[in-house]
């Protein structure tokens, strides 16, 4: 509970942390900090500089962008989850980040860091990768937008690189499009044993699953079976195709891939019923 | 109207919810160094060097120390007070280990630095050379042919044998029309206390030891700081300040304690350690983890005429406190509350390469009540009777009761208790929407499931405990002060950890003395202000303190009453007495209040001859019997039968725990217990990997439920005064663990009876749920 020494520096710009990340060595960002301070308590994680980009001005906001909406990084999970905005044209992503954890966790956490973290447990990145949404990450060779089928590279790894500063999130407006995101955990404060996203689309639907593999996954094998008419209950016993999930005190990876797939038609249901 | 009976709140609540309580970790004396220890990661290692070099120059660290540093500190090892038999192998236990590491936690050094962080940091650089050898971690792998040892001189990992058998088992059971076997397994618990442990000792230049601990048991330690020490005990305090919970796991004599008491010494400077939650996970106790097998023995409509149990109980790698008593405090429960006439208990305790056990509230009869419950369950099953008739058939009813195991309980009534739970749940209603949803096939299934328990609490006669080899008393020490302006002080031998004894001390005395609760002050936790007392645990507070505390009231209110009698000029039996006042029979309106006796007490000026000066009183109370609370509660469960998912829809907890001293209170005591046993039934498990790591080591994965898990319960009661104490109370600390766990399982089991499952390991995980179900129908 006690973490190992490191030093620490708040970023007035993100051009600041940027340069910071670039000048100091093995420098995390802190966003939120609740990923990245319970590692260090446990001292799974020893970043030799924090470089603290909570105080940024103008990263926390939810708006209409052409098509879309953005998110700032820096938005608490609080404030997408109770955005009138995004419950109304994109309210998968508002649902989830209510789903998250707790109230303290709600009001602390980003959607940047949650992102940006990449733990294949995290409810957002599921959902994300299902919307198809775009990632902006901004370095020291400035902005790029990388799509979230890109961004998720491993267990804690994206396609961030160490100097670039996740900005913002940047989703679809779904119009009428039904959806669901059913999380499956033992306590309400616990991360999924297995969550599913669905969203209706072109008489099919899109499909995300989290905690089945080391990123986020899309089931595609069942979003094909849909797209060539099978019914949500059968498309569903493919939800587990391709995942790899594993075993640990939440679930055996056999029982991940039952549910996963009692979860998926479930999902179908609601989504598709609209 | 009497303050006993109300609901008054809480004295202790505006400090503790201000942030004013002082807990051992906020105190810091001038010049404290701070403590960390280095423990092993392994399970079972040889210890074959430690190079503390590296630690010893890093900056800040005042020493470095191995266990063969400080073996010279400690003339023993830490105490086993409960030497159950003559088998028992008393192994040794160190602070430190030396030779050879137990168990993934067993401490090995300790680094002493200026600050938390140095010490800490320090402890990383201690390089220890461990040899990894074999290891075993579960109980039956433990008895096992060719098992690993955990101690070269306890073979087969054998740490004891217990049995108690009264009647003719064996013919019982021949003679049988129907028998029940079934096989249970308690698994391992990790109490959690919300405020995790913590010790720091000051020495001055006299060599007088103030040990400032987050402990249950202030005088305990103090004995046991003496005895592994070897500090006289005059020279020794021990002060318990607000202490953020414990159920058990705090009443244990822990090495920290030893290890910072032992520095404190040597080095001259007060000497602080403070428990992180991972630590503690595998520092402090566990709980449980028995293996259980009983059988029944009926006749053909379910009458019950035997039980036979045998026990396998961990006691991981070492006895802690009173580790291998833990089973015994259940030993006479395996019959619950129900008529048998043969009864046969066996218990083998088992070392495990695991931390070790030791009481986790209820201690014993958790397990006892879980066994007996699931038990009739499954004999209600085979003889085709409900879960209501199967207990109705068997259930004691005359008090006292003589009951097999070879205790007698005090009183009760339990068939009321199962009516009023009846009419609280609305069963007719509930049995038919099960019906509903079981005709139509329902996703979500509906289970009912009962507990109808008998528990012994009020530890304990003192004489049963030394008949069972336990190494202290169970009496308890309580003194009234009635101050010279009208105030009282309460000095209480047992300390609280967050039961409200303040609260609930001071409306006895209250009623006693005819004064306001707000005049009560009540002190505890502080050997030096309460210097003798046998500490919190098994329920006693009330059933053996609070007693005390009505017989010291009463020798208050003699001698006020002589005072009294002395300053009216007339005899003392001429003397009405009445809220506080006595008056003159006859004449009410000349008359002294007790507060006015007390300021000519202590002025002295006009005492009875021959009378000492002052007005206060101690009385030690040795309880004559256990205190038998009793009751039934009921869980609803919502089955999700493709996930496996188990929503607790309702809970209902008929208690009867005597007479009821602050309602508030009780429910506050039901309320915990009930969410502790729930957690066994769903959501707790301590595992290990079979390397003997500790998987569960954190919040993350040991699953403590939060309020969001658990419905609002549904309370009430039935009241059977104890006739055994004048109070005629029974406790309440431990009845809501006791009850639950059972009440939920069954209640699981129930849901699940159309698929054909009768059987289900806890905690009742959505995995085991969805395996047990695909087992059934295959
Ligand atoms: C008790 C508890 C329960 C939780 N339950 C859930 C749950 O159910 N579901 C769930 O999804 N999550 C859960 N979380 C995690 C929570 O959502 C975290 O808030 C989130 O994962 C990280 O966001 P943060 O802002 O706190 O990031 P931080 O902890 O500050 O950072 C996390 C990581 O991301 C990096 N980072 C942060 N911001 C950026 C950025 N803008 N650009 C680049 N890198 C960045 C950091 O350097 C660090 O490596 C829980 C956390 C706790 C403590």
């Amino acid at each position: 509970m006690i973490p190992a020494e490191f030093e620490y520096e708040v970023a007035g710009s993100v051009d600041e942390a940027i340069e910071l990340l670039g000048s100091r060595e093995d420098a995390k960002l802190l966003a939120g900090g609740h990923s990245l301070i319970p590692a260090m308590k446990l001292r799974i994680a020893r970043p030799g500089t924090l470089v603290d980009i909570g105080r940024i001005a103008g990263l926390s906001y939810v708006r209409e962008d052409g098509d879309g909406i953005a998110i700032g990084a820096l938005t608490r999970h609080q404030d997408v989850a109770t955005s009138e905005l995004l419950r109304e044209h994109c309210g998968i992503v508002a649902h989830t980040a209510g789903e998250i954890g707790d109230p303290q966790v709600r009001h602390r956490g980003t959607i940047g860091g949650s992102v940006s973290h990449g733990d294949p447990a995290s409810d957002l990145p599921g959902v994300l990768l299902t919307l198809d949404a775009e990632l902006v990450a901004t370095g020291p060779g400035g902005e790029r937008r990388i799509a979230a089928a890109d961004f998720f590279t491993g267990v804690f790894e994206t396609a961030l690189g160490p100097q670039d500063v996740l900005t913002e999130i940047r989703v679809p407006s779904l119009g009428g499009a039904g959806w669901a995101y059913l999380k499956f955990s033992r306590r309400a404060q616990d991360w999924a044993t297995v969550g599913v996203a669905a969203v209706a689309s072109n008489g099919g639907a899109k499909v995300g699953l989290v905690s089945m593999g080391a990123t986020p996954l899309r089931a595609s094998a069942v979003e094909q079976a849909l797209a060539s008419g099978a019914d949500a209950a059968a498309a569903a016993e493919h939800a587990d195709e391709g995942a790899e999930p594993s075993s640990d005190v939440a679930g055996s990876a056999d029982y991940r891939r039952h549910l996963v797939r009692v979860l998926t038609r479930r999902a179908l249901e609601q989504a598709l019923s609209g | 109207m009497t303050a006993v009976g109300q609901s008054v709140l809480r004295k202790e609540d505006a400090k503790l919810l201000t942030g004013q309580g002082t807990y051992v970790d906020n105190l810091h004396p001038a010049g404290t160094v701070f403590v960390s220890i280095v423990r092993s990661p392994y399970a079972h290692a040889r210890i074959n060097g430690i190079d503390v070099s590296a630690a010893a120059a890093a900056d800040g660290v005042v020493g470095v120390y191995t266990g063969a540093d400080l073996e010279s500190l400690w003339s023993g090892g830490l105490p086993c007070f409960w030497p159950v038999s003559d088998d028992i192998k008393l192994v040794k236990h160190l602070p430190l280990a030396t030779d050879r590491a137990r168990y993934a936690g067993d401490g090995v050094a300790v680094v002493v630095a200026e600050t938390r962080v140095a010490a800490k940091d320090a402890a990383e650089l201690v390089q220890v050379d461990y040899e990894p050898i074999p290891s075993v971690t579960d109980v039956e792998a433990a008895v096992a042919d060719g098992a690993p040892l955990v101690h070269d001189d306890a073979p087969g990992n054998q740490a004891y044998t217990w049995e108690l058998v009264t009647g003719d088992v064996d013919k019982v059971f021949a003679d049988a029309a129907v028998t029940v076997k079934e096989r249970y397994r308690q698994q391992r618990l990790i109490p959690t206390a919300m405020e995790p442990r913590g010790v720091l000792c000051e020495v001055n230049a006299a060599g007088d030891v103030t040990v400032i601990t987050s402990t249950q048991g202030p005088h305990i330690m103090r004995t046991a700081y003496t005895l592994v020490l070897g500090i006289p005990e005059a020279k020794i305090r021990v002060i318990a300040p607000d202490v953020g919970g414990g159920f058990g796991s705090k009443l244990d004599v822990y090495a920290e304690d030893m290890i910072v008491i032992g520095l404190a010494r040597k080095l001259g400077r007060p000497v602080k350690w403070t428990e992180e939650r991972s630590e503690a996970n595998v520092a402090t106790i566990h709980g449980r983890d028995v293996i259980q097998e009983i059988e029944l023995a009926a006749t053909a409509e379910g009458k019950i005429t035997g039980v036979r149990t045998r026990l396998r109980a961990a006691m991981g790698a070492y006895l802690q406190a009173v580790t291998p008593g833990v089973p015994l405090l259940g030993a006479w429960l395996y019959a619950g509350c129900y008529d048998v006439q043969a009864y046969d208990f066996h218990c083998t305790g088992v070392f495990t390469n695991t931390t070790p056990t030791d009481a986790y509230r209820g201690a014993g009869r958790p397990e006892a009540t879980y066994a007996i419950e699931r038990a009739i369950g499954a004999l209600a099953r085979q003889v085709g009777k409900s879960a209501v008739e199967i207990r109705r058939l068997n259930f004691i009813d005359s008090f006292p009761a003589d009951i097999a195991s070879g205790l007698q309980i005090d009183s009760g009534d339990y068939h009321a208790a199962l009516d009023k739970g009846l009419e609280v749940l609305g069963y007719d209603a509930v049995l038919a929407e099960q019906a509903d949803r079981r005709a139509a096939n329902d996703r979500k299934q509906l289970g009912i499931g009962f507990s109808t328990y008998v528990e012994m609490c009020g530890l304990a006669p003192s004489r049963i405990l030394g008949a069972l080899r336990y190494g202290a008393g169970g009496w308890e020490s309580l003194s009234v002060r009635v101050l010279p302006t009208g105030t009282v002080q309460v000095m209480s031998g047992t300390t609280p950890h967050g039961q409200g004894h303040a609260t609930t001390f001071s409306q006895i005395v209250a009623d006693r003395l005819g004064v306001e609760v707000s005049d009560v002050e009540f002190l505890s936790g502080d050997t030096a202000v309460v210097p003798t007392g046998m500490d919190t645990y098994g329920s006693r507070s009330l059933p053996v303190g609070g007693v005390a505390l009505y017989h010291a009231s009463e020798k208050v209110v003699a001698k006020a009453r002589e005072i009294a009698a002395h300053q009216l000029e007339v005899a003392a039996d001429d003397l009405d007495y009445e809220a506080g006042r006595f008056s003159v029979k006859g004449s009410p309106d000349k008359g002294m209040h007790v507060k006015e006796a007390a300021y000519v007490a202590w002025t002295a000026h006009n005492l009875p001859d021959g009378m000492e000066p002052g007005l206060e009183a101690t009385y030690v109370y040795d309880p004559p019997n256990f205190s038998w609370p009793s009751g039934c509660h009921i869980a609803v469960v919502e089955v999700d039968t493709e996930t496996g998912d188990v929503q607790l829809a309702r809970y209902v907890a008929v208690d009867d725990i005597g007479n009821v001293i602050n309602p508030m209170i009780v429910d506050g005591q039901v309320h915990g217990g009930i969410a502790q046993g729930v957690a066994q039934a769903l959501w707790e498990e301590a595992v290990y990997d079979e390397d003997g790591n500790l998987l569960t080591g954190s919040l993350l994965n040991y699953l403590v439920p939060s309020a969001a898990e658990l419905p609002s319960y549904e309370l009430d009661r039935t009241v059977t005064p104890s006739p055994t104490n004048p109070l005629g109370v029974k406790g309440v600390g431990e009845t809501g663990t006791i009850a639950s766990t059972p009440a939920v399982v069954n209640a699981v089991l129930d849901a699940l009876e159309p698929f054909g499952v009768t059987d289900i390991d806890m905690p009742t995980s959505p995995e085991r749920v969805w395996r047990a179900i695909q087992e059934a129908k295959r």
